[in-house]
This record gives structure tokens, C-alpha cells and sequence, in this order.
């Protein structure tokens, strides 16, 4: 009777403990999406630019059939995988660095050089390298300018989420004995096939952890393909146009599930990987 | 004597201002079981990893088998390891991490097979190829490490404290195993410990590092019975050392002299002394006992008589002449 008491008492104070992060993810996360699928399912009215609150498949079925959507949705899953693979190639040898070549000071402050450009705005970092590439700007007057474009956006989101890659990867490596290098050189391994053989297979989960950094960061980017991608549009750039100059929330709600949906795809994968586990 | 399996010249090693190394002359001969022993920090694993080229020396030469590996990085080299932390790579089975050095010199898949589950049966562990390193004990890991080392056939093995992490039950047991499986493949082993027992029950030679120079070299017998140094006397078993006017008065002689506490007898004559401690250890009793000369000795008995001294009991104490070690008498050059 004492213990049941005692038991009953503890679920209590759990209970109260859990109950605000438990509301925060509740109304903040579950909740926002469960109104933008939902709102993703009316449709605005023509004439009067009124929300119609029925269930329509109208959004969908436009943003499968017109090709214009299915064009930007696989331009922005390009620049998406581009950014991550470059950010992939940056990142490696440069956490190799820090992680098992530098020393312990020059390692500090290298961790803090990474780290630093993520304190400083976003939109400042895009304007630098809009004024970077422009026409007649420093990059060209030394090697040329590739100009405002989507290659610009590539470059540009590289450079913005090259930190989100290293960082899981250094950990990564921070973790990997120096033993096991040394084993395999030992064994007979050089060290390209010591990289291939034991470090690459080994950081898999880090990588991939970083991934859905560069990779849902990118998907979802619109400023940066404003600020130095000329024409060139990408997923966000609809779901801003659709919120502000169209004014059909629901058809920005249905645009944005797409990304939605290739981040549960891609995360589902990643989750098979054990990356989930490094974050 | 032919040409020897690994030697070592004029061998020193610096960290920054610490000198690890300082200056180790050393010939091992081919399929001997040789061990380095010494406490932590007396350069022992340096000199193994500057053998197995993980470290380059400061100044001196490795030779393996008559050639000068110097300058040659780990993967040049004869030779393979067994980590102390084993070092087994994580995201490989147990079968192909035996066989991970057969795959990189290119041996046929066929027989790198059939290689890699005879190295695992000869370390008793058949049939565990399979399985991921997480998913085995201690002992198994260090099987599968000794297994990752001997399928290549190397000319050296060299083991960096590879039973410092099993317990006590396991550790005897891999220690009759490593000599065994020394002896049926027939190859070097350089064995680095801390363990005294450990390194006088496999060895057919121990080297006793001291502070990164090497003390003395010897069969552990001679090792144990004619220790060199107050240190080796010290660190290799436990030393009861005679000196200045101890010496003097108990045997009579000048110099630095060292009984073993098992030569010792409590006795109704021989030096006076006084009980200072009766340690009790399952087959043996320790005393301690305070000479009125002025040392202080330990007595190992077996405990077979009935009687026993206690503490502050006024004692006699008796060896034999022949087992006074003169230390440094053998080693006077």
C-alpha cells in the first residue's frame, strides 16, 4: 500500500516534469505540421483570394502534372546532394587534420576558426559572397566569376553549411583510436587503403549525421538563391512566392510537404546506417 | 651466432625535452621469446613501437634480419602487432578483420579464407568468424588480435602488454597459450609487460628497462638470481638488499648484497631481529622483519609448521651463503 502511495507519487513528479517539453514539442513541432498538412489539403478561392477550408487533392495534383514543380523539386534535390558531397569532400580531410594530425593547441584553435563563422548572420555571410562574385568583383579581377546563378548557390551553401559536416565528422574521428590506424598499417596497409578500408567504412554514421544537416539546410533554402542565385528558383523560393506575392498559403503548405516528404524518405535511410545515433 | 632477428643500435628516442629512450644496444635472436620489462614510463613501448615503425627514432638504427628498417614505414616492415587495446577494427567481423593484412597484400580470396580460419582455430576460437569483435569477451578479442597478427606469418611478432587488461584466471591461462603458440609457429615474439611473473614465466630472455636504458639482459634466472642493479634486484621479484654497515656486520663484507625472501628462514640462530609484520597470503606468510643491524627483510615461509611468529616477537633470521647475490658481481665489465 506504502510502495503503491510511493510509485503513485513518482509517475506524478514525472509526469509534471515531462509535461513542458513534452507541450513544446506537442503544439511547436507536431503542431505546425500537422496545420500545414492539413492546410495543404484546401485550395484558395479564385475570385474573392479566399481560403476554401474543404478537402481538395487540387495542390498535389497541380504540383505533380505541371512540370515547372517537378523541374524545381529535382533542381533543388541537385543542389542539395551537390552541396552534401562537396561539404562531404571539404570536411574529411580538413577534420582528419584536426582530429589526428594537429596538435592539441593548433586543434583548439582550429575548433574554434569552424565554429566561429556560425556566431556571425546568415544574410551577412550571403550578401560577402554576393558582392564575392559580382561582376567586376574580387573574384573576378583574380580568376573570373562564375556570376549569380545556381552554380553560385552551390558554392554559397557549401560555404554556409560546411561547418554542420565537419563538426560530426571530427567527433567522429575523435573517437576513432589512433590504434586502429596504426593496425592497419601494421597489417600492410598504406594510407590510402588504411582511409578506404578503416576510417571511410567507420565514419559512415558521421557523415551521413552531417548529411542531414547540408542537405535539409539546402532543400529548404530560399535567401541564398535570392541573394546570389539570379534567375534561378528553388523549392523555397515557391513557398515564399506562394506565401507573399500569390497569397495561397494552402498551395506554399502543399509545396512545402515536398521537401518534407524527401527528408522522412531520406531520413528513413539514413536511420538503417545507425547515423541517428551520432547526433 | 647467426644473423639476428632484430637489432638495435645506438637506439634513442626524445618526446620534446623528455627522453624516452636513451641509447639501447640490443640483438634479438630469430624465434626467441623475449620480453621488456620495466615500470610504466621506462621506454619499454617506445622501443617495441620504434620496431614496429610507429615512432622514428631520435638517433640509431633497427635492423630486421640483417636489413636496416630504419627509415621504412610500419606497412614495410616484417613485422606485426598486438595492441594493447587489441585494436580490432569495429565494423569488420572477426573473420575479416584476420583477414584484413592477407587482403591487402592480395592474396587469393581462396586461400585467404582458408588462412584466416586456420589462424582462428589455431587461437582455439573456430567458428567465431562471424561474429563483430563488439560481441566477444576480453580474452576472445585478445585471441582474435594474436590470430589478426600470425595469419600474415611474420618474421617478429610483437605484443605491447597484450594480457594487461584480462584478470588474473585468464591471464595464466594466455600466458602457458602465447608460449605455446610461440613455440609450434616458431617465430619471434617480443613481449613488452610490466608484470615481473609474467615476463619470468614465458621468457627465454628478459631485458629490465630503467628509465629508457636497458639495465641488464639475461635468462630470467639470471635475471632473478644475479640481478645487476639495486633496481633489477628491486623491480624483478622482491630484493632484500645488504649494504655499508649491514653488510658489513652480517656478512662481513663491503658492497651491495640481496637475499630473496624464500632463501630466508626464521631460525634459532643467525642475524637478530624483530618482527615488524606477519602478512598472511594463502600458501605463504610474509614477515617483515627488522634486523638490529639495520635492514629491513622480507621472509617468505610456506606455511607447513604449526607455530608461527608474531608481531614484535624476537626472531632469528638464516640462508644459505650461495644465495647472497653480490649485486653487479656478474656484471662488473
Amino acid at each position: 500500500m506504502d510502495n503503491d502511495q510511493g510509485l503513485g507519487r513518482r509517475r506524478w513528479q514525472l509526469a509534471a516534469l515531462l509535461s513542458a517539453p513534452m507541450l513544446w514539442l506537442g503544439v511547436a513541432y507536431l503542431g505546425a505540421l500537422a496545420v500545414l498538412l492539413v492546410s495543404a489539403f484546401w485550395t484558395v478561392n479564385g475570385f474573392t483570394g479566399e481560403v476554401v477550408r474543404e478537402f481538395s487533392l487540387q495542390n498535389f495534383r497541380t504540383i505533380v502534372t505541371e512540370e515547372v514543380y517537378r523541374n524545381v523539386t529535382l533542381r533543388s534535390l541537385g543542389v542539395a546532394v551537390a552541396v552534401t558531397a562537396i561539404c562531404v569532400v571539404l570536411a574529411l580531410p580538413m577534420a582528419f587534420y584536426m582530429a589526428k594530425v594537429a596538435s592539441p593547441r593548433t586543434r583548439h584553435w582550429l575548433v574554434i576558426a569552424i565554429l566561429t563563422p556560425l556566431w556571425a548572420s546568415y544574410l551577412v555571410k550571403a550578401y560577402a559572397w554576393r558582392v564575392l562574385l559580382a561582376n567586376d568583383g574580387p573574384l573576378d579581377s583574380l580568376i573570373g566569376t562564375p556570376g549569380y546563378g545556381l552554380f553560385a548557390v552551390v558554392i554559397v551553401l557549401s560555404y554556409l553549411w560546411l561547418p554542420y559536416m565537419i563538426l560530426p565528422i571530427y567527433a567522429g574521428l575523435e573517437r576513432l583510436p589512433d590504434s586502429l590506424l596504426e593496425a592497419s598499417a601494421d597489417l600492410g596497409a598504406r594510407g590510402g587503403r588504411t582511409f578506404r578500408g578503416v576510417v571511410l567504412p567507420i565514419l559512415v554514421p558521421s557523415i551521413f549525421a552531417g548529411s542531414i544537416f547540408t542537405f535539409s539546410l539546402s532543400l529548404g533554402d530560399y535567401i541564398t538563391v535570392q541573394i546570389v542565385g539570379g534567375k534561378s528558383q528553388l523549392i523555397g523560393n515557391l513557398v515564399y512566392a506562394n506565401v507573399g506575392a500569390a497569397n495561397n498559403l494552402p498551395f506554399a503548405a502543399a509545396i512545402a510537404c515536398v521537401p518534407v516528404l524527401i527528408m522522412v524518405v531520406y531520413l528513413t535511410a539514413v536511420r538503417r546506417s545507425g547515423a541517428l545515433e551520432e547526433l | 651466432m647467426s644473423v639476428p632477428a632484430i637489432a638495435l643500435a645506438g637506439l634513442r628516442k626524445s618526446f620534446g625535452p623528455v627522453e624516452a629512450v636513451a641509447g639501447i644496444d640490443l640483438e634479438i635472436a630469430d624465434g626467441e621469446f623475449f620480453s621488456m620489462l620495466g615500470p610504466s614510463g621506462s621506454g619499454k613501448t617506445t622501443v617495441l613501437r620504434m620496431i614496429a615503425g610507429f615512432e622514428r627514432p631520435t638517433a640509431g638504427t633497427v635492423a630486421l634480419s640483417g636489413r636496416d628498417v630504419t627509415e621504412l614505414a610500419p606497412y614495410e616492415r616484417d613485422v606485426n602487432t598486438v595492441f594493447q587495446d587489441y585494436a580490432l577494427f569495429p565494423h569488420l567481423s572477426v573473420l575479416e578483420n584476420v583477414e584484413y593484412g592477407l587482403k591487402v597484400r592480395k592474396v587469393p580470396r581462396k586461400e585467404r579464407r582458408a588462412r584466416a580460419e586456420e589462424a582462428l582455430e589455431s587461437v582455439r576460437l573456430p567458428g567465431f568468424g562471424g561474429r563483430k569483435p563488439s560481441a566477444m569477451s576480453g580474452g576472445q578479442r585478445q585471441r582474435v588480435a594474436l590470430a589478426r597478427a600470425l595469419v600474415n606469418r611474420p618474421k617478429v611478432l610483437l605484443l605491447d602488454e597484450p594480457l594487461g587488461a584480462l584478470d588474473l584466471k585468464l591471464r595464466e591461462q594466455m600466458q602457458v597459450e602465447l608460449k605455446q603458440i610461440q613455440r609450434d609457429v616458431g617465430i619471434t615474439f617480443v613481449f613488452v609487460t610490466h608484470d615481473q611473473d609474467e615476463a619470468l614465466t614465458m621468457s627465454d630472455r628478459v631485458a629490465v628497462f630503467d628509465a629508457g636504458r636497458i639495465a641488464q639482459v639475461g635468462t630470467p634466472e639470471e635475471v632473478y638470481e644475479h640481478p645487476a642493479t639495486p633496481f633489477v634486484a628491486g623491480f624483478v621479484g622482491t630484493s632484500n638488499l645488504l649494504s655499508g654497515s649491514a653488510a658489513h656486520q652480517i656478512l662481513g663484507r663491503e658492497g651491495t648484497f640481496s637475499v630473496r625472501p624464500e632463501k630466508i628462514a626464521l631460525a634459532e640462530e643467525g642475524a637478530p631481529g624483530t618482527v615488524a609484520e606477519v602478512i598472511y597470503a594463502g600458501p605463504v606468510t610474509r614477515y617483515l622483519v627488522d634486523l638490529d643491524a639495520g635492514a629491513r627483510m622480507v621472509v617468505m615461509e610456506q606455511n607447513r609448521r604449526t607455530g608461527k611468529s608474531h608481531r614484535g616477537e624476537r626472531v632469528r633470521l638464516t640462508w644459505q651463503a650461495e644465495h647472497v647475490i653480490e649485486i653487479g658481481a656478474n656484471h662488473a665489465s
